[in-house]
């Protein structure tokens, strides 16, 4: 059987097995809807809880961001699990024996406000729906990949098929489904996982194999971090050990990924379906068992992907140094059936090599700066040549060019860009000949570079699919309550019927599935750049005005408006300052440059800062206001002790 | 709800629970893995040092092993305040 039909076999058995689920589980009552009556028990929550926490950034990207990253993206495994932490100790148990369903209507009771709660909204709206982009454009880029069709034609499978579980089956649907999807997509992250462990280090728990021993090294003692760092620094890259260059920052982007992970509204709804608050608590640790399972393995696949990725070009590395053997033949990769993974990716372009210098040989290695510098100045002046019009001045082109050409030979003579002890001329070489090795191979290709079976290579992509959808259907189930629920039922129509609530609920949903879907067609570059503003938001806006509802009886309304106002709009337009105001390409006031960033903090790092400005608003504006009436100071008083939480519903 | 001086001190112990666990969830992170990494940098640990490990791997584990401490100590109190559900 080949390839295709195998994915299609286990990715249409996938998602036969989501709309049963969704069938048998579907809601029928608001409450059912939005948090499946209350009454999933926590284990099983804190496995949906995992599914819809893990994205497609998650499982497809995470690691291949860790294993070009090093340590300096140790963040996202410390920042997406520490979050937990928070969401147990400082607000699931509270929110839950408040009882009601959204986010917004916590922060409109405990601040007595309707506008609080429309603020609340619109911060839960621009968080929201800048992730369920990045998912739906995730569902496409894995359709296109495995199933052969276009990314818009993937990414219009995937709409029909969320809309299909999510809109009839509400937070109970999703709930079932979530379930299965943490299963399929558990299961295809740690299979490859445990081959590649086993072949490279001999330890079959990949948590084991990051500290174990190299299996191919003679020498019993040699570890694999070791050999890692070994190898690619022999190539120029930094160790994948090697320490952080902004200490401060690191520390800022964890606390963001942090806090930004405890506000985000999507994971925070979970916790109101458990029955009882003493749940709510254990359930956020069995959430983080379902996801540690995947986070603990990830810098292990990342680590050793990236390891087998530079020996399959460099085989002398395998037991020695990268140069005792040539790199690889561009004729071994065409015959080669074992390489054939190559020339498939090479055709999506996210690995691309180039027999730059002719010799038939791809070498893979890292650029100096300067000479990257001195490649892309000479690419430029040909281009500049190629393009211009008939009267330009070409004679002034070509020297350009010619200047360019000496400059580039001086940076391949120059023995401070050469590679392994010699200059680059001296060797023949012109530059990197792999030239795009993107993040997403690291998991999406992992299995044909171990050389692993058929099956598993279906497997990832069922599991880079239920990653995806997962995490959309619980984003786009937070957006609809949000405007079904606060936004109709709370401020627009007060005394619609439940069956009209409802209908409203699901028509939301429909209309978030298809601007999500439409906003999904632009580049997908632009999804990258806002999840940072996703965490930087909630970090800033909805984290702090939780917290301080549950643990301030002084902060008043005032309070909590300027505070979510202050925290929103200083972190968007930092972000904005430095990646273009509203994304758009060009707006930027500053370059995204280490060096040009204010204090060393990088956008992605500012939502600790925006958090504080929050709070630190919110107490001042509420030391100058009227303190909260007292059937507010009730309401405290109540979420603060979890006896009297409403009690559980037959499910 | 259980009568005033019951909860507030109910309260005041959920609060040093809460300040302890805090402490640990950032000593075992921000601390281990990444202030105090080059001041630990002489402790290996299969290939790596003390605080690269604490940063990949050994963050989660702590992480996990408190929530489930607090959830724990949390039920214990509530049951010592008259308070559970």
């Amino acid at each position: 059987m080949d390839q295709f039909t195998l994915n299609l076999i286990v990715v249409g058995a996938s998602f036969a097995l989501y709309f049963g689920i969704a069938f048998w589980a579907r809601a029928g009552s608001t409450s059912e809807f939005y948090a499946a009556s209350q009454g999933v028990p926590p284990v099983m929550n804190g496995m949906a809880t995992a599914a819809d926490w893990m994205s497609a950034a998650s499982f497809i990207s995470m690691a291949g961001l860790i294993a070009f990253g090093g340590y300096n993206n140790s963040v996202f495994l410390m920042g997406w699990t520490g979050g937990y932490v928070l969401l147990a100790l400082l607000l699931a148990p509270y929110l839950r024996k408040f009882g009601k369903f959204t986010v917004p209507e916590f922060v409109g009771d405990r601040f007595y406000s309707t506008s609080a709660r429309m603020v609340a909204v619109i911060c839960l709206l621009v968080i929201s729906i800048t992730y369920v982009i990045g998912q739906m454009v995730g569902v496409g880029v894995t359709f296109a990949r495995f199933l052969e069709v276009s990314t818009t034609t993937g990414l219009l499978i995937g709409s029909a098929v969320v809309f299909a579980y999510a809109v009839f089956g509400g937070m109970k649907g999703i709930t079932y489904t979530q379930v299965a999807q943490y299963v399929v997509l558990i299961i295809a992250y740690t299979i490859p996982a445990l081959f590649i462990s086993l072949q490279l280090t001999g330890n079959f728990l990949p948590q084991l194999g990051l500290i174990g021993g190299y299996a191919p090294s003679s020498t019993p003692d040699d570890f694999f971090l070791h050999k890692l760092d070994q190898v690619v620094t022999e190539l120029g890259f930094a160790a994948y050990t090697a320490d952080t260059p902004n200490m401060f920052n690191m520390f800022l982007v964890t606390m963001s990924l942090m806090i930004g992970t405890a506000g985000l509204p999507h994971v925070i709804i979970r916790f109101f379906t458990v029955p009882k608050v003493s749940d709510a608590r254990s359930s956020a640790g069995w959430a983080l068992v379902f996801i540690a399972l995947l986070y603990t393995v990830a810098p292990a696949v990342g680590s050793m992907a990236r390891l087998n990725i530079t020996t399959t070009f460099w085989p002398g590395a395998i037991e020695g140094s990268a140069f005792d053997k040539p790199a690889l033949s561009v004729e071994e990769i065409n015959t080669n059936p074992e390489l054939s993974w190559i020339l498939n990716w090479q055709k999506t372009g996210l690995l691309v090599f180039e027999d730059k210098n002719g010799d038939g040989l791809i070498q893979y290695f890292n650029e100096k700066p300067a000479l990257a510098a001195a490649n892309k100045a000479l690419a430029d002046a040909n281009k500049a040549l190629a393009e211009a019009p008939a009267d330009a001045d070409k004679a002034a082109l070509e020297a350009k060019v010619t200047e360019a050409k000496a400059a580039l030979d001086a940076a391949l003579a120059d023995p401070a860009n050469g590679l392994n002890g010699k200059s680059l001329a001296e060797q023949g070489l012109v530059g990197n000949e792999l030239t795009t090795v993107n993040n997403d191979i690291m998991v999406l290709a992992n299995p044909e570079i171990a050389k692993l079976p058929g099956w598993v290579i279906a497997l990832v992509a069922a599991g880079a699919l239920a990653a995806a959808l997962s995490t959309a259907a619980g984003l786009l189930l937070a957006i609809s309550s949000a405007i079904s629920h606060d936004l109709i039922k709370g401020a627009l129509k007060p005394d619609i019927s439940e069956k009209g609530e409802l209908l409203w609920a699901r028509i939301s949903m429909a209309f978030a599935i298809v601007l999500a879907t439409w906003l999904g067609l632009d580049p997908p570059g632009f999804a990258a750049q806002v999840v940072a503003l996703a965490f930087g938001l909630a970090a800033a806006t909805i984290f702090p005005v939780l917290m301080m509802g549950i643990f301030s009886t002084r902060v008043t309304k005032e309070g909590a408006i300027a505070g979510m106002l202050v925290g929103l709009i200083t972190t968007s337009v930092y972000i904005f300052l430095y990646l273009g105001w509203f994304f758009v390409p060009g707006t930027n006031m500053f370059p995204n440059t280490p060096d040009a960033h204010f204090l060393g903090i990088s956008p992605a790092a500012f939502g600790p800062i925006g958090a504080l400005l929050n709070f630190a608003v919110a107490y001042i504006v509420s030391g100058m206001t009227k303190a909260p009436p007292q059937d507010v100071q009730d309401l405290i008083q109540s979420i603060r002790v979890p006896k009297g939480a409403g009690a559980a519903q037959a499910h | 709800m259980a009568d005033k001086t019951s909860s507030n001190a109910y309260w005041a112990a959920n609060i040093r629970v809460i300040t302890i666990s805090m402490v640990i969830w950032f000593v075992c992170s921000f601390g281990l893995g990444i202030i105090l990494r080059p001041a630990l940098s002489g402790i290996s640990i299969g290939g790596a040092d003390l605080g690269f490990w604490f940063a990949q791997n050994g963050s989660i584990y702590v992480f996990l092993v408190l929530i489930f401490a607090y959830a724990a100590k949390m039920n214990k109190l509530d049951k010592e305040h008259g308070v559970q559900e």
